[in-house]
């Protein structure tokens, strides 16, 4: 999504014509944000800064509303997102160990990337597959019942291009 | 579509999926063409995916149905489906050691299926097979022959209550909504389920698009309302399709939009994703998020049915709620308050998980206990351990000891024991989960969601936390069981939201049924379930130990000494408690205390 070319009242739909301007260009920010960080996997500084002109909004605002979300990210992220999965059922069936193996093979943190932006680690709360606990999603695909032998294939996963 | 003689049903519910469910559905489809089935049936033979059948713990369940034959396949791979088809669809010959088998059947002996009728039985993405299963009909009936009054009635009657968490009666909510005038209303659906270890929304939202979208229609003429939001979280990208989807189907029959089924009624309804923030699943955060805000909650000096979204009257419910009131339209309120206890009108989803034998997606009676959940549905615990505890109502719920698994499951009896209904997450713990480390999991939980705007929320967490953190490490100090309960009596009443106010519920609940444990963490330096790391030692049995070497050769730190074929020794300093020698020893020489 070009910023240039954001129509506001088309974004907002028919609900913008009971809304003031105000109401409707911060109704859309959201969703334009979101639209952004799809385009370019994270939010670029510069965008924001052309966001906040175009929707004549103080910039403030926009990191404010933002960062409040763990969505949006300000930094680009790895090419593959790893996430794991520290919902209940898949701790009580051992995340914590595959987090910390993780983080031990790839020496990054949790909510880190790698210098080589290969790899991102990130926990998640549930993903909804508590049957399979414990899981973990590389790049949106599902890895379930992550035994010790499952790990290591996990990480050669991790690591293949 | 319709195939007469042979349908194939894949479950593609979360579960489905993570198991494998688009291979499976692959493999069909290659074999159906290889054995050149699809062209000698035609017609006759359909394939379809299905929304979240419950027993994920066996997925991918593949149910062929010939001639109005059922037969249900578990744990099926790709690798499975040429003989499946060859023997069951062409010779006519299922292959029985594939067959579901007594789990499935106690599965589903005890449930009764109202919201969930549809999941695992339709093609979420097809409407025509939702029209087929009586969809609509309740929407129909609603628009075309019923007074707005009287669909509150009738939900006033059914005594449904909230499905989010609260219980808050739904039939009351929408009297008011309906009693406030005003030239713009709205109808929200809350769909942003975020507690850890709960996804019954989700399959709803994915398996079954369609009913709620209908329960939102229902709900805009009771309260004369004429534009909807339905909040998906952000996690959750195939609800959102399939919701689109479903909404754009709506749209093309008339089903939304301007006069619906030739009334006059118009209704419209918008998907608005989520950006990740636990705390939105609130009502009034969410509405700020909608509203393009930070998702903070406000003080609820009004009920959101008098000012809620952009400060105009909202009916927000949650999905499971809307997904229920087709039901009752069609099948009247009595039938609905019948199948429930005398406070709380029918049936719960709940997501079955943790140690537990047949974790999965349940749906039960409200009154029924929780022994027969676990027991029966559940299949009890895996392993042959013993049952210590049921979590419920997720980071805002608590834990229920095993002796007080006879009550029965209702938001009062919930409520008394120290826990709550909440949105329906059940997670079984057994004998090797410690309740401290439980209770500061949640904590860890709620404390990292908190939005930081009311302070006992902000800094009460945040401190409770430090003190199990401190517990669970061995430096737990005498007079912190007190302290917790302290801060944590004093964070309930004090907080702005819901979030806040039952944070403590999982530490304060732990505490009242498990007090032992706490102590035992912080008198003696020990974790009774062997799970809090710096509290646990490692030592060799002398008289099991043949000293092979392997535990020797395994820790990563040297700390292990000994000569071969002689008794191996730990040395305490040097051990980092990481259990390799534990799991590598093959003649249980090692103790774990």
């Amino acid at each position: 999504m070009k910023v240039e070319e954001i129509d506001v009242d088309e974004q907002i739909g028919e609900v913008g014509q009971i809304l003031s301007e105000a109401e409707k260009k911060k109704g859309i920010l959201i969703h334009v944000l979101q639209k952004i960080q799809e385009d370019n996997g994270y939010l670029p500084g510069d965008v924001l800064s052309n966001l906040s002109k175009k929707l004549y909004f103080p910039l403030s605002e926009i990191y404010s509303v933002a960062s409040f979300y763990k969505q949006f990210h300000f930094k680009p992220r790895g090419k593959k997102i790893v996430k794991i999965c520290m919902g209940t059922a898949c701790y009580v069936r051992g995340a914590k160990e595959i987090l910390n193996t993780v983080e031990e093979r790839f020496n990054v943190k949790a909510g880190e990337t790698t210098e080589d932006l290969a790899v991102t680690l990130e926990t998640v709360g549930c993903i909804g597959c508590c049957g399979l606990a414990p899981v973990a999603t590389v790049n949106d695909e599902v890895k379930g019942e992550i035994s010790s032998k499952k790990l290591d294939r996990l990480i050669k996963f991790i690591k293949e291009e | 579509m319709s195939g007469d003689n042979i349908k194939i049903k894949i479950c593609m519910g979360p579960g489905g999926i993570a198991a494998g469910g688009n291979d499976v559905i692959e493999a069909f489809k290659g074999q159906l063409t290889n054995q050149r089935i699809n062209a000698s049936f035609g017609e006759q033979c359909s394939l379809h995916q299905v929304g979240c059948r419950g027993l994920c713990a066996k997925d991918v369940l593949v149910e062929i149905i010939i001639d109005g034959k059922e037969t249900i396949y578990e744990n099926i791979n790709p690798e499975k489906v040429p003989r499946i088809v060859k023997e069951h669809i062409l010779g006519d010959n299922p292959v029985k050691e594939w067959i579901a088998g007594e789990d499935y059947d106690n599965f589903k002996k005890k449930q009764i299926k109202v919201v969930l009728s549809h999941c695992g039985e339709i093609d979420p993405e097809d409407m025509n097979a939702y029209i087929e299963a009586g969809g609509y009909k309740a929407a129909h009936k609603a628009l075309t022959s019923m007074s707005p009054s009287e669909i509150v009635e009738t939900v006033k009657t059914s005594n449904l209550r909230g499905r989010g968490g609260a219980g808050f009666p739904t039939g009351l909510k929408w009297e008011l909504g309906l009693r406030i005038k005003s030239d713009v209303k709205y109808v929200i659906c809350n769909g942003d389920e975020g507690d850890p270890g709960a996804f019954m929304d989700r399959s709803v939202m994915e398996g079954d698009p369609h009913s709620v979208i209908e329960g939102m229609i229902i709900c805009a003429k009771a309260t004369e309302s004429h534009k909807g939001y339905i909040y998906v979280r952000a996690e959750y990208p195939l609800a959102v399709k399939r919701l689109q989807q479903a909404i754009d189907q709506c749209l093309q029959k008339g089903y939304l939009g301007k006069n619906i089924f030739d009334t006059g009624f118009d209704f419209d309804i918008r998907i608005f994703q989520g950006a990740g923030a636990f705390v939105c699943g609130e009502a009034t955060a969410l509405m700020r998020s909608i509203e393009g805000k930070r998702g903070m909650p406000t003080p609820k000096l009004w009920r959101s049915a008098e000012k809620g979204l952009w400060e105009k009257p909202t009916v927000l419910n949650n999905v499971e709620t809307f997904a229920n009131i087709p039901k009752i339209i069609l099948n009247g309120g009595d039938w609905f308050r019948n199948l429930g206890t005398e406070r709380s009108g029918g049936t719960k989803v709940f997501s079955l998980t943790g140690n537990i034998k047949n974790s999965g997606l349940i749906e039960v009676p409200l009154g029924i206990s929780l022994r027969e959940i676990i027991y029966d549905i559940g299949g009890g615990i895996e392993g042959g351990r013993s049952l210590k505890a049921v979590q419920t109502g997720g980071p805002s719920g608590g834990c229920i000891p095993a002796a007080l698994l006879d009550i029965e499951v209702d938001y009062e009896s919930l409520a008394k024991v120290g826990s709550i209904m909440g949105s329906g997450g059940m997670v079984v713990l057994d004998e090797t989960n410690c309740m401290v480390n439980t209770a500061k999991f949640f904590l860890e939980f709620t404390q990292a969601e908190s939005c930081g705007k009311c302070t006992p929320c902000r800094i009460g967490t945040k401190r409770m936390l430090e003190i199990l953190e401190r517990i669970t490490n061995g430096n737990g100090k005498e007079g912190d069981i007190e302290l917790l309960e302290d801060l944590g009596s004093h964070i309930r009443a004090t907080s702005l939201c819901g979030l806040g106010m039952t944070a403590p519920n999982p530490v304060l609940s732990t505490i009242r049924y498990f007090r032992d444990e706490y102590e035992a963490h912080i008198k003696d330096r020990k974790c009774p379930a062997l799970v809090c790391r710096n509290l646990i030692t490692y030592s060799i049995i002398e008289e099991e130990c043949t000293g092979c070497g392997a535990c020797k050769r395994a820790c990563p730190v040297d700390s292990i000494r000994g000569v071969r074929k002689k008794p191996h020794k730990i040395d305490p300093e040097l051990c980092v408690k990481c259990g390799t020698c534990f799991d590598v020893c093959k003649f249980k020489a090692i103790l774990k205390a």
